[in-house]
């Protein structure tokens, strides 16, 4: 056996990668509760995965046809319907999950310098799954499936000269058909889900190169031999990472970080499956009542909302009367967070020795971002578009505040070594 | 972290400018695991809805055994003669005459409980009014010139509006105002267990996982707390 293994390891070193990406890779030993996310995110991913193969294997991706089989799946299929809601409340969880993640790095400054890269990658990986969570919104086939997608897809004719030829070109048709519906299948069941693994392996190896932040915002990766022998992590690591730095304040990811996670894992799944089990509606959020009639182009339900995760986009699309400029403002919107590492030009990565304005625009950032995405499931009325007009300006407004105020800014003290 | 949490309290309000207007539903009280409510809806299904309203996701054989009626019974009393108990629940109303009868075809009711909500068709059923002004003069409190005539009114009797608009009491009708209302009840469960067949199971399977991951939780625990001894 061990010889065998060493014939691998020769030829593919495997026991080396493990080495270098769990077993002895040095984790700050002070993440708190916002650094569980990202395990979440992929205990989420390989759920989507695995279910929607599933899926897929009773799925008929046709005009006639599908809505019948989201049926016959969940009907006649042994444990469809459990297949069926466990990708559904996947979905959610899945914005849930990352929206906090994404947040987490905002809070600690995780996007600043060295990790602009790894940020950018997290940023395409949230851009790949809010196209794989609508094109996958279309496949049941039910009435706000339909005009939900109708909506989305007759922005784009607010472009100019090419946008009328543009979302017939999406749709593959003059209105959303089978067609439309045959193309989002392709694109949701392999396309997608296949960039979307590679950013997701992208992000972990760009994690590892530049290493992991932690709510201190301090630095574990001291320069070689300034650190007294006492002083270093007690732990083994990888030579890769101990060969340039002295490490301190470090436990290996494995096995500290995997049991550990796996409480936060456990926790997840019960909240999971307390939702699945007992509300798969979400309230109307996760399953929205018109997607329980087939899609018909002739009855448009009383009122379209896209699903709740796109509510902030879709808030700030609404609130400016011009189509074309609401657009390009929602556009730039997800633009705003791709450039955050270039907003920030402080140098203290956590909002803990940053200014109390920092963390007054932090706040007013999320309360703007929670703002928008209750607006987002909302009808519009007058004070609806007044708050989600605010809520904008808040929005776009932390990025401008912070690129300001962040160059000269007062901040504490970071401390050498982690707390707590 | 505490002032985070304060400032997405103050956005509750919100929330109650979501719920918006909304017609007042009285509430249906059914009961899903009533074996025999379920079946007497099923019954007055056959005999007055399915007629006009089909029910193509669900199957005859599958409902005999959720609803626990003998197969054999079930197929030789509650089915058409011809017909497969694998078969849907289906009539034979060409859908174009239908839609030219009541000026559109009457809609699919399988997932009717779901796409509305059971609250919604009890209160439907026990809101039909007199109006000369519509095609079958009755209309409908909850649902607003609907195409539908009212099937039930043998049951139930005629209600009139007064000029404020309420509905008044039900006159000449074969069933007393507790017995269709307990009708309507039935007929409700049903298309609740139409809409979702395996709603009693998903709940009874969700306490076993959920119980079963609170034992798991408390291992993972013990078992993160041993190993981070190494690090505290």
């Amino acid at each position: 056996m061990n010889s065998f293994m060493a014939w691998i390891e020769k030829r593919l070193p495997f026991m080396d990668a493990m080495n270098k990406h769990a077993i002895q890779y040095p984790a700050p030993k002070n993440f708190n509760f916002w650094y569980v996310f990202g395990i979440l995110a992929t205990v989420v991913l390989v759920n989507q995965i695995l279910t929607g193969v599933w899926l897929t294997m009773n799925y008929e991706p046709s005009g006639d046809g599908a809505f019948a089989s989201v049926e016959y799946i969940m009907r006649d299929v042994d444990y469809g319907w459990l297949l069926r809601y466990m990708h559904s409340t996947g979905a959610s969880a899945f914005f849930i999950v990352i929206y906090l993640h994404m947040f987490r790095g905002v809070m600690y400054g995780s996007y600043q310098k060295p990790r602009e890269l790894l940020w950018i990658f997290g940023m395409l990986i949230y851009l790949v799954l809010m196209a794989e969570a609508f094109m996958g919104y279309l496949l049941p086939w039910g009435n706000m499936s339909y005009w939900g997608a109708q909506v989305i897809i007759s922005l784009f004719g607010a472009i100019p000269v090419i946008g009328e030829d543009l979302t017939i070109w999406i749709k593959g048709d003059y209105v959303i058909s089978g067609a439309t519906l045959n193309r989002f299948f392709a694109l949701h069941v392999i396309a997608l889900p296949l960039v979307l693994v590679i950013l997701v392996f992208l992000h972990i190896l760009a994690l590892h190169e530049v290493g992991s932040n932690n709510p201190d915002g301090s630095n574990i990766k001291k320069p070689k031999g300034s650190m007294k022998p006492e002083e270093l992590s007690k732990f083994t690591f990888h030579e890769q990472y101990t060969k340039k730095y002295d490490i301190v304040d470090a436990i290996p990811f494995h096995p500290y970080y995997t049991v550990k996670d796996l409480v936060a894992v456990v926790i997840f799944l019960i909240l999971f499956s307390w939702v699945m089990f007992f509300f798969p509606e979400g309230g109307g959020y996760f399953l929205e009542p018109p997607n329980f009639t087939p899609a018909n182009g002739l009855k448009t339900p009383e009122h379209i909302a896209p699903v709740w995760y796109f509510g902030p986009f879709y808030t700030v699309l609404r609130v400016i009367p011009d189509k074309l400029l609401g657009m390009i403002a929602m556009f730039a919107a997800i633009g705003m967070l791709f450039a955050l590492p270039w907003f920030d030009r402080g140098v203290v990565r956590s909002f803990r020795y940053r200014s109390k304005l920092h963390l007054l625009n932090l706040t007013q950032f999320a309360i703007c971002f929670v703002a928008l995405g209750v607006l987002g499931t909302m009808p519009a009325s007058d004070l609806a578009n007044l708050i989600g007009r605010l809520a904008t300006l808040g929005y776009f407004g932390f990025f401008v505040f912070l690129w300001f105020y962040s160059k000269g800014e007062k901040t504490k003290p970071v401390p050498e070594r982690v707390t707590g | 972290m505490k002032k985070f949490i304060l400032a997405l309290l103050a956005l509750a309000p919100m929330l109650a400018i979501a719920a918006g207007p909304s017609l007042h539903l009285d509430s249906a009280d059914n009961d899903l695991s009533d074996k025999e409510s379920l079946k007497r809806g099923f019954e007055s299904y056959l005999n007055y809805c399915l007629g006009c309203h089909q029910l193509q996701y669900q199957r005859y054989g599958r409902t005999f055994d959720d609803l626990g009626i003998d197969q054999a019974e079930g197929v030789k009393n509650w089915m058409p003669t011809g017909e497969k108990a694998g078969d849907h629940i289906l009539n034979t109303m060409p859908a174009k005459d239908a839609a030219a009868w009541f000026g559109s075809t009457p809609p699919d009711l399988t997932l009717e409980a779901r796409f509305r909500s059971p609250d919604y068709i009890y209160t439907y059923l026990r809101s039909f009014y007199v109006d000369e002004n519509r095609p079958f003069g009755v209309n409908n409190k909850v649902f607003p010139d609907v195409g539908m005539p009212h099937v039930l009114q043998g049951l139930q009797g005629v209600r009139t509006v007064n000029e404020h608009g309420e509905l008044g009491e039900a006159q000449g009708g074969s069933m007393t105002e507790e017995e269709y209302d307990a009708f309507v009840r039935d007929l409700t469960n049903f298309l609740e267990y139409t809409a979702e067949p395996n709603k009693l199971e998903r709940k009874s399977l969700g306490y076993w996982v959920i119980g079963f991951l609170f034992i798991f939780l408390i291992f993972a625990y013990l078992l993160k707390k041993e190993y981070w001894r190494d690090v505290h």
